[in-house]
């Protein structure tokens, strides 16, 4: 009977405090050798958070709303991926496009071609952080991408994407650089992370050292006005120097970030 | 040389033994990616048919990367020893599979063969056998290596403990090395993956890590995973235990991850000329992981299987500490879900055995992967079964600088219990002299005042 007296058998660790140094799960107690359920509960929460958002899917109908406030033609493209399954285990098929997306992009006039920009909107491994995140990134980045006086491609919102497929919508719209903003692989820690991506002379085949990476963008990541400036600045950069990658030296200083 | 094979009246051939490797190889996604795999069930048992009959010694005179154009033939070629293979130099692949299930393949005989076995015979006695074989197998081998404490002794299981931080922070791993060790967590080795390979932010881990070392008289050691040039650079000046490097199973793969097999021979001479191991000299660590040859486009049409334990031809030739195996980091493209991880979890750390290394195994999966704490259970007390040498530790499995999911502390002290398995002896003694455990391995309530939570980083 003593054994099954007690309700709480969750041995609390005394080292508590040691939370304050790092976001890892440390100090989770146990119960025999098991972390306590509380804790599986919450980790297994964050994973569905996880999972939910790697099967997520573009809102187009929402997005292709916003993005029309932009006053910018909008696409929308699908790459040869049929659907997720096949996306997870072919890399390859989610950075080409399906041929109806291809016929589309050839058919565009004179007048969408040869711009400096071509943003493209990709699911990615996180359709719910394009949701979340495009049009109040669009909100700020655009505005500054007119000030720099950089001239923009149509913006295409790609399904079943991976960055490279930028390569081939860049190429077939004979754009300068393209800006491919796609949703990140998630973790438990976010879900809704958007990653954007800068490739000078996008063509197929271009491997990813010859792209510059900005990681992170989300609320209590890299926020929408600091992002936006760093992709200008980027943008800009790439144009004069004509590349983009590692010979790209990425000196931007944050002004925001200085003051403390 | 063309193989094949005749089921009913369907004849499959197979062009070469590559190929027949490829085709004989158990379902994975990565195979299928790089157009290798077999396009039927069918196909793939004939291919497994066709593959039992072939002669070992048929592995020794069809390369399936040509000698000049991959170091890593060579030296598999080079090294090979023809009086360790004498034993079994007359079996085909098959009789090799039912010889080592036998009772006659016992420790000290497969330990006595290892240096025998080419990663290619290895690789293909593998895809013969199941789960359950592998296991079998792989709980015979006894591989065990020395720097400050003893590890892979049949009967105990080691933890690397992996305080990774998203900003390298010293506070902030500190507080998860602290967690680790109190919770038996870090005879393997403690190491840390730099969120930067800078030199400057290396040196300073390393003597944190060291000084956190000597002020509590830890019988473990500590690395910095950062490329092997960036170790060799700083050797003179940090405390530099064991040397670190990803390698895989083809030259070209290698060159990717910007090293050769001499810049590896360099950098472990330099490593043993520091003489900081005590007890022995093991000091190298090497990771390895299927897929990582695909995914540089170097895999030169080998089966993604068959260049993994290639690679372990590398690891053998410098004696290392630690060999782990990262099974799940890699994605879904080259292994889809639990199963497919499992698997390959098994057949790696069977095959590193074999070879003659201390596999260890990170056994971890991706968000994008069909699989979940339930797969890792699983594969954790599968390995526990099998003799595993290490596997990570990782607070509550939640790598958040890698982010991927691992096995915990906790997961550690599970499978040790339930198996009876214990740390590493010399740091089995040090968790009882700290009250951490007790004699039978049992994690005990340490206080508010131990002397671990008076640790202040720097």
């Amino acid at each position: 009977m003593s054994n099954i007296q007690h309700r709480n058998t969750v041995q609390e660790d005394p080292w508590s405090s040691l939370k304050a140094f790092t976001t890892a799960r440390i100090a989770l107690g146990r119960t025999g050798t098991a972390i306590p359920l509380k804790e599986v509960l919450s980790f297994r929460l964050a994973h569905a958070h996880a999972r939910d958002a790697v099967y997520s899917k573009l809102d187009t109908n929402l997005l292709l709303e916003e993005l029309h406030a932009f006053l910018l033609p909008v696409l929308a493209l699908h790459s040869s991926a049929a659907d997720r399954y096949e996306y997870l285990q072919r890399p390859d098929k989610g950075r080409r496009l399906d041929t109806q997306s291809i016929d589309m992009l050839k058919a565009q006039p004179d007048a969408f071609r040869q711009k400096d920009v071509a943003i493209i909107i990709a699911d990615g491994l996180s359709a719910t952080a394009m949701n979340i995140h495009t049009a109040p990134l669009l909100n700020h980045l655009l505005p500054m991408l007119k000030t720099a006086g950089l001239s923009m491609a149509p913006v295409c919102l790609a399904e079943q994407a991976r960055v490279a497929i930028g390569d081939e919508i860049g190429s077939l719209l004979e754009a300068k650089m393209t800006l491919v903003l796609i949703g990140e692989r998630p973790g438990l820690s976010a879900a809704d992370s958007m990653g954007a991506y800068i490739t000078f002379n996008p063509r197929p085949g271009n491997t990813d050292e010859g792209r510059n990476c900005i990681s992170n963008i989300r609320q209590d990541g890299l926020q929408y006005i600091p992002a936006s400036a760093k992709i200008c600045y980027l943008l800009q950069e790439a144009m004069k120097l004509r590349l983009s990658g590692v010979d790209l030296k990425d000196n931007y200083v944050d002004l925001s970030l200085l003051k403390g | 040389m063309s193989y094949q094979h005749t089921i009913q009246h369907k004849r499959y051939q197979f062009a070469d033994l590559r190929t027949l490797l490829a085709k004989a190889t158990p379902f994975r996604s990565g195979d299928a990616l790089a157009g290798l795999a077999a396009d039927t069930y069918e196909e793939r048992v004939a291919a497994q048919m066709t593959l039992a009959d072939v002669p070992l010694k048929t592995f020794l005179q069809e390369a399936i990367i040509p000698y000049e154009e991959d170091e890593i033939t060579r030296l598999i070629i080079d090294t090979h020893d023809q009086t360790a293979f004498a034993p079994v130099s007359h079996f085909t692949v098959g009789e090799l599979r039912d010889w080592l299930l036998s009772d006659a393949a016992d420790t000290s005989t497969l330990q006595q063969l290892s240096r025998g076995l080419t990663p290619e015979m290895v690789a293909a006695v593998s895809k013969l056998m199941r789960n359950q074989d592998l296991i079998s197998v792989a709980q015979k081998c006894e591989v065990v290596t020395r720097f400050r404490n003893t590890i892979g002794l049949k009967g105990h299981l080691s933890v690397r403990l992996q305080p990774n931080h998203n900003t390298d922070d010293p506070k902030g791993i500190a507080a998860s090395i602290i967690d680790g060790l109190l919770y038996g967590s870090g005879d393997a080795v403690i190491g840390i993956n730099p969120a930067t390979d800078s030199p400057q932010a290396v040196i300073q881990l390393l003597r944190m890590l060291d000084q956190l070392r000597q002020q509590f008289d830890i019988p473990t050691q500590s690395c910095i995973l950062c490329h092997v040039t960036t170790a060799m650079q700083i050797m003179q000046q940090a405390p530099v235990d064991l040397v670190f490097q990803s390698i895989g199973g083809t030259e070209k793969t290698n060159s990717s991850f910007g090293i050769h097999l001499n810049m590896l021979k360099e950098a472990h001479e330099a490593a043993l000329s520091l003489k900081r191991g005590t007890i022995g000299n093991n000091v190298m660590y090497f990771e390895t992981g299927q897929g990582s040859a695909l995914s540089a486009n170097a895999h030169a049409g080998v089966d993604q299987q068959t260049c993994e334990v290639r690679s372990y031809a590398v690891a053998r030739q410098f004696s290392p500490l630690l060999v782990n195996t990262v099974v799940g980091f890699i994605g879904p493209e080259y292994l889809f879900d639990g199963k497919q991880i499992i698997r390959a979890a098994l057949e790696d750390h069977c095959c590193g055995k074999l070879m003659g290394l201390p596999m260890g195994v990170d056994i971890c999966y991706t968000n994008h992967a069909e699989a979940d704490q339930d797969d890792m259970d699983n594969l954790l007390t599968l390995l526990g079964v099998a003799g595993c040498n290490f596997i990570m530790g990782v607070p509550g499995a939640d790598d958040i600088m890698l982010n991927y999911q691992s096995t915990s502390f906790h997961d550690a002290l599970y499978v040790r219990k339930v198996l009876g398995l214990k740390a590493a002896p010399e740091f089995d003694a040090w968790l009882q002299r700290q009250g951490i455990t007790n004699a039978q391995g049992q994690l005990q309530q340490v206080g508010k005042t131990h002397h671990l939570l008076s640790y202040q980083a720097e």
